[in-house]
């Protein structure tokens, strides 16, 4: 139980953020937003803007310095004449304060030549195609034994098309950098993003630079959630600017401009076919997604990757379908694929516990999948049956009424659910250097960051523990490139990578100690390319189910959730203050993809019109009532040194489809289509 | 929205005095500049965060004159003579508020940046909540509120966190309101 090492600063306002290092100099700039979703931009009359008093430069397409392509084309910031999207940066004003800048950028005008843009996603597009692969580097389709006619087969078929809605991740941080160049030609940058030494290669690449010219400064993060894990094009333009102005610049995306340019989950359209026995065990596993990308940057949202590993069936189809729109780039958002795509198949799971009868958590057990049933490796550890016992003790779920509909206090109906959830269990290579001092304290490097997760504190408990010493002995020094190598803050392999790389060079430290330590002291570094690269081969993933109970208000279909409770298995819990706090975060935000998150698309404008947090509702403190996380033990040696898989996203997954089975426990209808809002809920009861 | 005329003269700036935290500032500003942005810029006090620049958020909470306000909602102009406190106030000689202590103890914080907002705001709260002033969770409002979850939860709900702390923060405030 460990307090983060940085939280008297956060209390206490100290500690720095991107935006608020102290530099001299700065100015400011204000982006100009194209106002057409598809078209040609035929010219950009800056004239009024640079008369304003204060304004140093306009940038646009004419007089932007020239970019290496990179494979992202959201990178190919004021590159083209082209416009893909509504809202992607056309312009930018660097003036001398905040207050001219946002003003002047007013007053740049910009001509199109728009076109017919086609922004909705239906799933019977014209322009569907399989990509090569989906996010993570999977196949886009797999198939095994003869799923149709299996499906066709079975006395029991759930067919079912499930949606979920564009969501933005909306950290309360905005994306923000302060790039400066230095007289040596080294661009400077102190930017808000998941991984500095990612944006450090990126951003190399995108200026033709060494990467050794680029620094990125990350010591403090105010989120990200997937949307900072990759360099957006603000932290290009930023260093634009910087380029053209000689000046420091400083860039916060207006929360109203990161709907466009800073990523969000694409919305999906999910047709889940099961066929079942009468006691519930599958045959057929039938996933099939569609999802949205932008013309600038491929995505492929891998929602249907969860389905080929969940649960034991012979036959099974997974299928992944993108249509590129004139949309923004849809991007990372806390656990992509498997969030969308697990409220789809525990959806239908809960669906066909009701039509054979057997209890859902019975149901899950009874479906376990004893190896991946994709591979056919054996799980390093799979204890989602711990979790659904556990939970089901603890929740109290044995005394559960299966009738939906029944449970009425005055105007409110009750429902209870149950869903269960898993994430991959990745380590990536990395590097890290551990530090002997001469007063006897340690110094760990690696270029880490923390975002929030708690990475800071986890890292120091890991080094303490390798180096056999006290916490209070270690200092951590993560958030910057110049530190050893590390991979993003993603796919909750940061802890288990950069942990592996902590502890080896703690080791290799240890190993060098003899004695007396020199005024320069000793320093060991480790790379753990060769390690994770030979590690044995297992699936790995972490396990849990979550359990909802919701309260429907029969005159405004207002959905509330008084109590939820979510049981994981993810090895062994480095901190558990900052793990519970984790997946507590990860439901949290569960809650508000199952009842409130939704960015509307406006087929007249081609955009979402719900821009800002007074549209796009997140969960308030007033939404989480009675909520808590725990988890079962899970020893696993197969995993890393610490034992350990991550923790960031598993929170979510599932989470929407525990309440969504509850709402229908509580009310006898089915929401196949999220959110689950007032007006929907309404229009069933 | 893109055809506004654009005018010639300079921006218009003017004096005006802040207290901050204790101490007296006499600031030269651009009228335009939000309070927000003149302790963000200005004064170097980065501790009030900007999340959302429009009042839906609450991550810029301060207290202006005693009472919790979004700072960037309120021009600086306005404010002449006001007396501000920022989290970096809230701490005297390092020793922390009940609090920012039962903050750190319960983890009522992730990523931090909300937190200054929340701290703030929930200071507010314990001083409405002394005063006798009703909330919409109040179930009498001529009776003497307590600081039950419910109480605590609706109070704090001007204050996003997207990091998901709620359970923490209102477990921080209950302590700190009972303390
Ligand atoms: S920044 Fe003021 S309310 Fe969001
Ligand atoms: S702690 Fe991150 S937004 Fe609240």
């Amino acid at each position: 139980m460990t307090d983060r090492l940085e939280g008297w600063e956060k209390v206490t306002g100290a500690a720095r953020y991107a935006y608020e290092y102290p530099l001299e100099n700065v100015a400011y700039l204000a982006a100009v937003q194209a106002t057409v979703a598809r078209g040609e931009i035929l010219a950009v009359d800056a004239e009024a803007a640079l008369g304003m008093p204060g304004v140093l430069a306009v940038l646009s397409g004419g007089n932007a310095p020239r970019l290496a392509p990179v494979d992202d084309g959201e990178l190919a910031v004021l590159q083209s004449r082209r416009v893909a999207y509504r809202g992607q940066f056309v312009a930018a004003v660097i003036a001398e304060t905040p207050e001219t800048a946002a003003e002047a950028a007013r007053h740049v005008r910009v001509e199109y030549a728009p076109e017919a843009a086609d922004v909705l996603l239906r799933a019977d597009h014209e322009g569907l195609y399989a990509p090569e692969k989906v996010n993570g580097g999977f196949p886009a389709d797999t198939e095994s034994g003869d799923p149709d006619a299996a499906f066709a087969a079975s006395a029991v078929r759930v067919d079912a098309t499930y949606t979920t809605p564009a969501e933005h991740n909306n950290p309360m941080e905005p994306h923000t950098t302060v790039a400066l160049w230095e007289d040596d030609g080294t661009l400077v940058l102190y930017d808000s993003n998941q991984g500095p030494s990612a944006v450090q290669s990126t951003l190399a690449e995108v200026f033709g630079l060494e990467p050794a010219q680029v620094r990125v400064i990350s010591e403090h993060v105010g989120g990200g959630f997937g949307s900072k894990g990759t360099p957006r094009p603000n932290v290009v333009l930023a260093a634009m600017a910087a380029r053209v102005t000689g000046r420091p610049v400083k860039f916060a995306v207006p929360r109203r401009q990161m709907w466009a340019t800073t990523g969000y989950r694409t919305p999906t359209i999910q047709r889940v076919r099961l066929g079942a026995g009468l006691d519930g065990r599958l045959d057929a596993v039938i996933h099939e997604v569609v999802a949205q990308t932008s013309a600038v940057r491929e995505f492929a949202e891998q929602a249907a990757v969860p389905a080929r590993m969940m649960y034991r069936a012979a036959n099974r189809r997974t299928r992944h379908r993108i249509v590129r729109l004139d949309v923004p780039s849809p991007s990372w958002m806390r656990a992509p694929g498997e969030t969308p795509g697990m409220f789809a198949l525990e959806s239908a799971m809960d669906e066909l516990a009701v039509l054979t009868g057997v209890d859902p958590v019975e149901l899950r057990v009874r479906n376990d999948a004893p190896e991946d049933p994709e591979s056919g490796l054996p799980f390093s550890s799979r204890n989602l049956v711990a979790c659904l016992r556990e939970g089901a003790a603890r929740f109290g779920w044995d005394a559960r009424d299966p009738r939906p509909g029944v449970r009425r206090e005055g105007r409110t109906l009750l429902g209870t659910g149950v869903a269960a959830a898993t994430y991959p269990a990745s380590t990536r290579p990395g590097e890290a250097v551990a530090r002997a001092e001469p007063d006897g304290t340690f110094t760990v490097r690696v270029a880490a960051a923390d975002i929030g997760t708690g990475a800071r504190t986890a890292l120091a408990v890991i080094a303490a523990d390798a180096l056999k010493t006290d916490l209070g002995k270690v200092r951590m020094e993560i958030g910057d490139s110049r530190l050893p190598r590390a991979v993003v803050a993603g796919g909750s392999a940061g802890t288990s990578s950069w942990g592996t790389a902590v502890v080896r060079a703690c080791e290799a430290l240890l190993v060098r100690l003899n004695g007396e330590i020199p005024p320069e002291g000793v320093e060991a570094r480790a790379s753990t390319a060769d390690e994770v690269r030979s590690r044995q081969k297992y699936a790995r993933h972490a396990f849990g189910a979550h359990f909802a109970e919701v309260a429907v208000d029969l005159d405004t279909g207002e959905v509330r959730v008084p109590r939820m409770l979510g049981v994981f298995a993810a090895g062994r819990i480095i901190n558990p203050k900052a793990a519970r706090s984790q997946f507590v975060g990860g439901m949290t935000m569960g809650i508000g993809m199952a009842l409130l998150e939704e960015s509307i698309m406006d087929e007249a404008f081609g955009d979402h019109v719900n821009r800002d947090l007074a549209q796009y509702h997140v969960p308030t403190c007033a939404d989480i009532r009675k909520i808590d996380a725990v988890w079962v033990p899970e020893a696993d040696p197969h995993l890393n040194p610490m034992g350990a898989k991550g923790i960031g996203e598993i929170g979510i997954v599932g989470a929407a489809a525990a309440i969504a089975n509850a709402v229908h426990h509580a009310t006898g209808a089915r929401f196949r289509d999220l959110p689950i809002t007032p007006a929907r809920v309404l229009a069933e009861l | 929205m893109n055809s506004v005329p654009a005018d010639g003269p300079d921006p218009v700036r003017a004096e005006i005095t802040l207290t901050v935290n204790g101490s007296e500032h006499r600031l030269g500003i651009d009228t335009r500049a939000s309070l927000l942005d003149t302790l963000r810029e200005d004064l170097g006090l980065t501790g009030a965060k900007k999340g959302c620049d429009h009042g839906q958020c609450g991550a810029c909470t301060v207290l202006l004159d005693g009472r919790r306000v979004n700072a960037c909602l309120a021009l600086a102009v306005a404010h002449d003579g006001a007396d501000v406190v920022t989290v970096e106030g809230l701490a005297r000689d390092g020793r922390p508020t009940r609090l920012q202590e039962a903050f750190l103890a319960h983890d009522a914080l992730q990523c931090g940046y909300c937190t200054p907002g929340q701290l703030c705001s929930a200071t507010a709260v314990l001083d409405e909540l002394g005063r006798g002033l009703p909330s919409a969770a109040t179930p009498d409002p001529a009776a003497e509120p307590v600081p039950d979850d419910a109480e605590i939860r609706e109070r704090m709900s001007g204050n996003l966190c997207r990091c998901g702390a709620y359970a923490g923060i209102v477990a921080a405030v209950r302590e700190a309101a009972r303390a």
